[in-house]
Order: C-alpha cells, then sequence, then structure tokens
C-alpha cells in the first residue's frame, strides 16, 4: 500500500510541475565541476542554507534515532513521518503560504495525533505496536496525499513548493527554516544532555525507573515531541518519504560501532551530519535534484561500511577471526602431530620426519609440509631436508596442548562418568579452547594427574616452563613413561 | 539510614489489593503485612500472581482495589527506601551499556533529575560489584555475561541503591549453582544488616531452607508467615492443588523429618 502511495504522489508531483520542464534547457549551461566549486566556495548563501540545514538536521536525527533504535521504536519514526503529511497540507492551507511556522505547528500536531491514535489502538485492541503502526502510518498518509492533491488543484497551488516536502529540497532551505533546524537541533541537545542519565534508564529498564518513582510516561512523552520536531524540521530538507531513514540508518550503523549509548549517540549524531552533507552536495551540483534520496544513500553507504568493518561486530573482522583461528587450531594440530611421533619414538629423537607427521595427520606429504612451513612462519618449528624440529615455544604449544587435551578426556572420564573411548573427539575440540583459568581448575579438580585414561602421561608443568632444551626434558619424559 | 523499626510502620503493608487484567482478577483481597528485617519469599503454582503482587506493590500494575503502604505511606514517599530487582527477561541485554553502567543505575534514585553520578556513586557501585563477585567485569558489555553473571548484575545495582526494603522478582530463576549459593549467602546477609527482603520463588523444594517468613499465593492468599508455621502438608495442598508431583514428593520429605 505504501508503495503505491508514493506512486502516486511521483506521479502527482511529475505532472503537476511543468515548472521543471523549462530547466531542461539550462541543463547546457550546467557543469558539475563549476557547481562543486560553488559549493565548497561556501559564497552562495542558498549553498550555506542547504549545507548547515542538511548538517542540523543530520545531527537532530540521529540523537534522536539512537534512542529510537535501542527502544525498538524504529519503526515509531516511520510512522510519525508519514503522519505529519496532512499536517503540512492544513498548515498549507491555513495562509496558502509555505509559511514554516503555520507548517511546522500543524505538523506537529498531526504527528502527536498519530502517536496518540497508536497509543490508543494498543491500549483498546488486542493489536500491538505493529499494526497499529502500519494503520497510522499508511491512513494518515492517505489523507496527506489527497489534501496535497487538492491543494495542486487550487489556483496557485501548483506554485506552492509543497512537492519538496515529499522527496526533500535542501536548495529550498531558507534562513528561517535553518533557524527552526538550530532551534529544535538545540532543544534536542539541551534536552538529552540534561536528561542523558534519565533518557537512559527508561529506555533500558523501564519497570526499574518506575519502582524509582520517576515519571516514566514524561520522559516518553517529552522523547516523542522531540522526535516529531527533529521530524517536521527536517521535511524540507529530507522529505516526507525518507525523514525515517536518517533516524533509524546513522543510528543502526553506530550501534555497530560501539557498546556505549554515550558513544552511540556520538557516532549517530556525527554520522547523521555525515550523510547531511553529501545529500546537500549531490543535490546541488546535480540540479534540481532530490536531497532525501542522497542522503539516505550516504546513510547507508556509511552503514555498509559500519557492517563490513565494525571492530567487534564488523563483518570483515569477524571473518579474519575466523580464519584466524581456524589457522591456529591448524597449527596447533600440527604441534600436536609432532609430539605424537616424538612420544611413538620414546623422546629419544629431538628430529621427526616430516613424513612421519604426515601419517600422523593422515594428511598427504605435501599438505604436511605446508603446515611445517605454516609452524616456521610462526616460530614454533624449523625445518630442513624434510625433517623438523621444535623450537622452546613450539614444545611449550605442544606440551600445553597435548596437556588440555588429556586432562580434558580425564575430566570427561571422572567427572561426567564417561567411558574413555567416548572422549577423544570431544577433546580434540576443547583443547584448542581451553584457558589458563580453566586449565588450572581442571588440574586442581583432578588432582594433578599424571596419567590420561588411555594410560599415557600428560606433560606436567614443570615441562611447560621455558629453559632447559627439549631434549634435556624429552630424556626425562622418556624415562618417566618408562617407569 | 537506620531507623528504629519497632517503633515505625512496616516496611510492607498490603489491603485487600485486587489486581485484573480484562477484568479477570489475577489477585484477588491480599492482606499481608511484612515485618522489618524479615526474609520472605513468595510462592505458589505458575499463574498464581506471585510477580504480579510484586508489580502492583512497586505501582508498576494499576491496582482494581486495595493500597499499599510502604513503611506506613506511600511508594512515591518511600521510593528511596525500596529497591526492586526485576526479572532478567524484562529488559534488552543488547542495549548499549556495561555492568557498571547498570550498577550504577542503583544511584539514580538518590540523584535530583539532571544531576549525574559522582566519584562517590562510583565508589558504592564499585563496592556492590565486589560484593557480587564481578568487579573484573566491570566494563564487560551485559550482553556479553552468563545467566547468572547477568542476576549478578541486577543484584549488584540493587545493593547500589542502598534501600532498606527490597523486592526480588525470581531472581532463582535459570542461574548455575554457584550463583543460587552466592545470592543465598546475600539474602543473609542482607537480612543481618537489618534489611528487609521479599522474594518470589518458584523452587518449592529450596523455598523452606532459604526463607524465614513464607507468603502461599494462589491468586487469594493462602497463607503467611512463618516458615515452620505455614510450610505444612494442608496449606502447600491448598495452594497448589493437586496438580503437583513435586508437591506431593516435598509433602513425603516433611512427613519422613523429625
Amino acid at each position: 500500500m505504501r508503495r503505491l502511495g508514493w506512486f502516486v504522489a511521483l506521479l502527482v508531483l511529475t505532472t503537476a510541475a511543468p515548472v521543471e520542464a523549462a530547466r531542461i534547457g539550462e541543463m547546457a549551461d550546467w557543469n558539475f565541476g563549476s557547481q562543486a566549486a560553488r559549493f565548497f566556495s561556501l559564497q552562495d548563501p542558498s549553498v550555506r542554507y542547504a549545507l548547515g540545514g542538511s548538517m542540523l538536521l543530520g545531527l537532530c536525527c540521529g540523537l534522536m534515532g539512537a534512542f529510537l533504535v535501542v527502544r525498538k521504536l524504529a519503526l515509531m519514526g516511520d510512522a510519525l513521518s508519514h503522519a505529519v503529511l496532512p499536517g503540512v497540507a492544513l498548515g498549507f492551507l491555513w495562509g496558502m503560504t509555505k509559511n514554516p511556522a503555520a507548517i511546522f505547528a500543524g505538523a506537529v500536531g498531526a504527528g502527536l495525533l498519530g502517536a496518540v491514535v497508536v497509543q490508543w489502538i494498543r491500549a483498546t485492541t488486542k493489536h500491538r505496536e505493529d499494526a497499529a503502526l502500519g494503520f497510522v502510518l499508511s491512513s494518515f498518509f492517505g489523507v496527506g496525499i489527497v489534501l496535497f492533491t487538492m491543494i495542486q488543484n487550487l489556483p496557485g497551488g501548483a506554485k506552492s513548493g509543497l512537492d519538496g516536502f515529499m522527496f526533500g529540497q535542501a536548495a529550498a532551505l531558507g534562513p528561517e527554516d535553518v533557524w527552526l533546524l538550530a532551534g529544535v537541533t538545540v532543544l534536542a541537545l539541551g534536552a538529552v544532555g540534561l536528561f542523558y542519565k534519565e533518557y537512559v534508564l527508561t529506555s533500558f529498564d523501564e519497570g526499574f525507573a518506575r519502582s524509582l518513582g520517576w515519571p516514566v510516561k514524561l520522559y516518553h512523552y517529552s522523547l516523542m515531541l522531540l522526535l516529531a520536531f527533529a521530524i517536521v524540521s527536517a521535511l524540507q530538507a529530507v522529505g516526507v518519504v525518507l525523514v525515517s531513514a536518517m533516524l533509524v540508518i546513522p543510528a543502526a550503523a553506530a550501534f555497530l560501532l560501539t557498546d556505549r549509548m554515550g558513544a552511540m549517540l556520538a557516532w549517530s549524531a556525527g554520522f547523521g551530519m555525515l550523510a547531511g552533507a553529501a545529500g546537500a552536495f549531490f543535490s546541488f551540483t546535480g540540479r534540481s535534484l532530490p536531497t532525501g534520496p542522497f542522503m539516505v544513500l550516504a546513510a547507508a553507504a556509511l552503514f555498509v561500511l559500519a557492517l563490513l568493518f565494525a571492530p567487534k561486530h564488523g563483518m570483515v573482522g569477524r571473518l579474519w577471526r575466523r580464519r584466524s583461528r581456524a589457522a591456529r587450531i591448524r597449527r596447533e594440530n600440527t604441534l600436536k602431530a609432532i609430539y605424537h611421533v616424538m612420544e611413538d619414538g620414546g623422546f629419544r629423537e629431538e628430529v621427526v620426519a616430516v613424513g612421519n607427521v604426515a601419517a600422523r595427520r593422515r594428511e598427504t606429504a605435501a599438505g604436511a609440509r605446508r603446515e611445517v612451513a605454516e609452524l616456521q612462519r610462526a616460530g614454533l618449528a624449523t625445518e630442513e631436508g624434510g625433517r623438523v624440529a621444535f623450537t622452546p615455544e613450539g614444545w611449550q604449544r605442544a606440551c600445553e596442548i597435548v596437556r588440555n587435551h588429556r586432562l580434558w578426556e580425564l575430566y570427561l572420564t571422572n567427572a561426567a562418568q564417561l567411558a574413555p573411548d567416548h572422549v577423544h573427539d570431544d577433546a580434540e575440540v576443547i583443547e584448542h579452547m581451553l584457558g589458563d583459568e580453566t586449565v588450572r581448575r581442571l588440574e586442581r579438580r583432578l588432582n594433578y594427574a599424571r596419567r590420561d585414561p588411555h594410560g599415557k602421561l600428560i606433560p606436567g608443568l614443570a615441562d611447560l616452563a621455558a629453559g632447559a632444551p627439549p631434549s634435556e626434558r624429552a630424556a626425562g619424559y622418556a624415562e618417566k613413561g618408562a617407569a | 539510614m537506620m531507623k528504629d523499626f519497632s517503633t515505625t510502620a512496616p516496611p510492607l503493608e498490603v489491603h485487600d489489593l485486587t489486581v485484573a487484567y480484562d477484568r479477570r482478577p489475577v489477585l484477588y483481597g491480599i492482606d499481608l503485612t511484612v515485618p522489618a528485617g524479615s526474609l520472605t519469599g513468595i510462592i505458589g503454582p505458575n499463574g498464581a500472581g506471585k510477580s504480579t503482587l510484586l508489580k502492583a506493590v512497586l505501582g508498576l500494575l494499576p491496582l482494581s482495589a486495595g493500597w499499599v503502604k510502604i513503611f506506613g505511606g506511600p511508594l512515591a514517599q518511600n521510593a528511596r527506601r525500596t529497591g526492586y530487582v526485576p526479572q532478567r527477561e524484562s529488559v534488552d541485554w543488547d542495549f548499549p551499556v556495561n555492568v557498571m553502567d547498570v550498577v550504577l543505575m542503583g544511584r539514580y534514585g538518590h540523584l535530583p533529575p539532571g544531576r549525574r553520578p559522582g566519584r562517590a556513586d562510583r565508589e558504592i557501585a564499585r563496592a556492590c560489584l565486589d560484593q557480587v563477585q564481578m568487579l573484573p567485569l566491570a566494563r564487560r558489555q551485559i550482553g556479553n555475561l552468563s545467566g547468572g553473571q547477568r542476576q549478578r548484575v541486577f543484584l549488584a545495582r540493587a545493593l547500589a541503591q542502598e534501600s532498606d526494603l527490597y523486592f526480588m522478582d525470581e531472581p532463582f530463576a535459570g542461574v548455575d549453582a554457584a550463583t543460587e549459593a552466592a545470592i543465598v549467602d546475600l539474602l543473609r546477609e542482607m537480612k543481618a544488616r537489618g534489611k528487609t527482603v521479599v522474594v518470589v520463588h518458584h523452587d518449592l523444594s529450596t523455598a523452606r531452607d532459604y526463607f524465614d517468613r513464607l507468603v502461599l499465593l494462589n491468586v487469594r492468599l493462602v497463607a503467611a508467615g512463618p516458615t515452620a508455621e505455614v510450610f505444612t502438608p494442608e496449606l502447600l495442598q491448598k495452594t497448589y492443588g493437586g496438580r503437583l508431583t513435586i508437591l506431593s514428593d516435598v509433602v513425603q520429605s516433611l512427613g519422613e523429618e523429625p
């Protein structure tokens, strides 16, 4: 239904805008480079208004959007922004001019009415929020489209300039609009700055806030009022249809970047400003292009970047960590295989043939050579002429991993009462995950046992300490193993 | 805020409390007095209205009838003396706050609007985190915690409230054995310091050991009083009806003990 609404709106706007067509002829003079130069010189007052207004709206929407996203109310922004449309039309009809004050008042009134209707549907019917939001969004928007069409058909209505409200026209921003945006932004910054702890607690844990005796409803509705202000003041620059994107996308990107609310607010506001500036730039350089879509595209690009490159939650980082973990597990398995070959030989040899490692790993000779080369790069072993030897660090890591494996097997057979032939596969996985602390706990629990369920010796703590060369310790092992 | 409770009103007094969802009563005509310094467990079958009772007392749900007095007055007057541990599932654990942020929220009731927590509040929050053995996790995002650790964060937040009367909603639900033992120790310590604690509890088998007073609830109040007096086969039968097999085990064990 919404798609259809947009389509109708587009039709109305394109067919009823013959003024735009006259500009086609001017396209010949238009030149991207000179326009960009004009934009960055900031000489033109209209550029200053467009840029300033767009950045203010990005800041304001980013701030409010962060609260919407953490409260899981992202759709509320969408519903409110569509619900203001009839108010815009009525504000225009009031004086048949684009008087910012009248339009602001009408739009805020319509938005708040929409919010109240959502609450009312939720409270009195069995519908949840989503159905209520869907109803308010589409029906208010429908009323708005009807009113807009009526205005276009009125004498003088075609020149109303209301079409800018649909998709945004930053170039049409006047000083009054920018002052309005500045006022709303200051108000939002002030409220969030002053009542930061109140807004965060009521967003995080409403029940706890109410148990403190706080007026939770007051904080909720003041936030909704600020949201309505932000939406309405942003309309002229970004348009009804896409203003919700400026609320949600910068905040969603910021959410991926940080785990702290304060930082999230800062990132979200920053992304909003960046997207606003980008939207103003493209709208100005590409003559008569609507601003809203470009702002939203810029915000979406920032979101994709955050999705890919965020340090903790980013996909690239996650993929890289997974790959490096897989590489570590592969290295540890090779170390373990070398240890096993040495153990089978009673630790008499300090050097092991790569072919034996391959057999132990059930690998091809080439595969084993690759794995040994990887160990060499990591400084855990050295290889020459098909024979491989541990470095002290490699010996220590090998002992650790074998120790983890055998301790875990012993733990499973002792504590979990599993049969000795059921524990190997589990230990194969767990051995790579055990942290030092867990290993110490296992040792205590198992009374510093020396042998695993299969009767094999568990490498002791003394063997893990670096110092003596592997051969000496290995000799000690062979004796103990024989005993 | 140490007061002589013997001469003042009881921490919690409930009279004819009735709560209804869609006109269907979920709590009906509850009269209850919780004496100062007691450790009270609210037990009853699922749907008995245990959590509803806590929420109604805290003013989180509208009352259909009756009244609630906290330290002899309305809750709003004594909100600072009242601490609350909500159910763990009631919040979004992906919320961008860390453990320390949440514990500091316990101080918010002591701060006027617009004032941020200061150094003294941080010190208190650190001490409370230490008390539940969570200090090393202070900077973790809260989603990055186990169920037991999440419960400890909520308990530390309640401790930071420095209240005299505490309400805890199912603090033992879904926690590991170590956390359960830690919570029991904490409850006893709070009692020793003269705090009054009211706990919604779902596990009948441990209720007798954990609490010195019990409230048996099943929409109506079945019984309330010292554990030794109300934890009897007859009253439990009356509370749980015939629909609980655990009950018969517990009743049996009651009979076996001297």
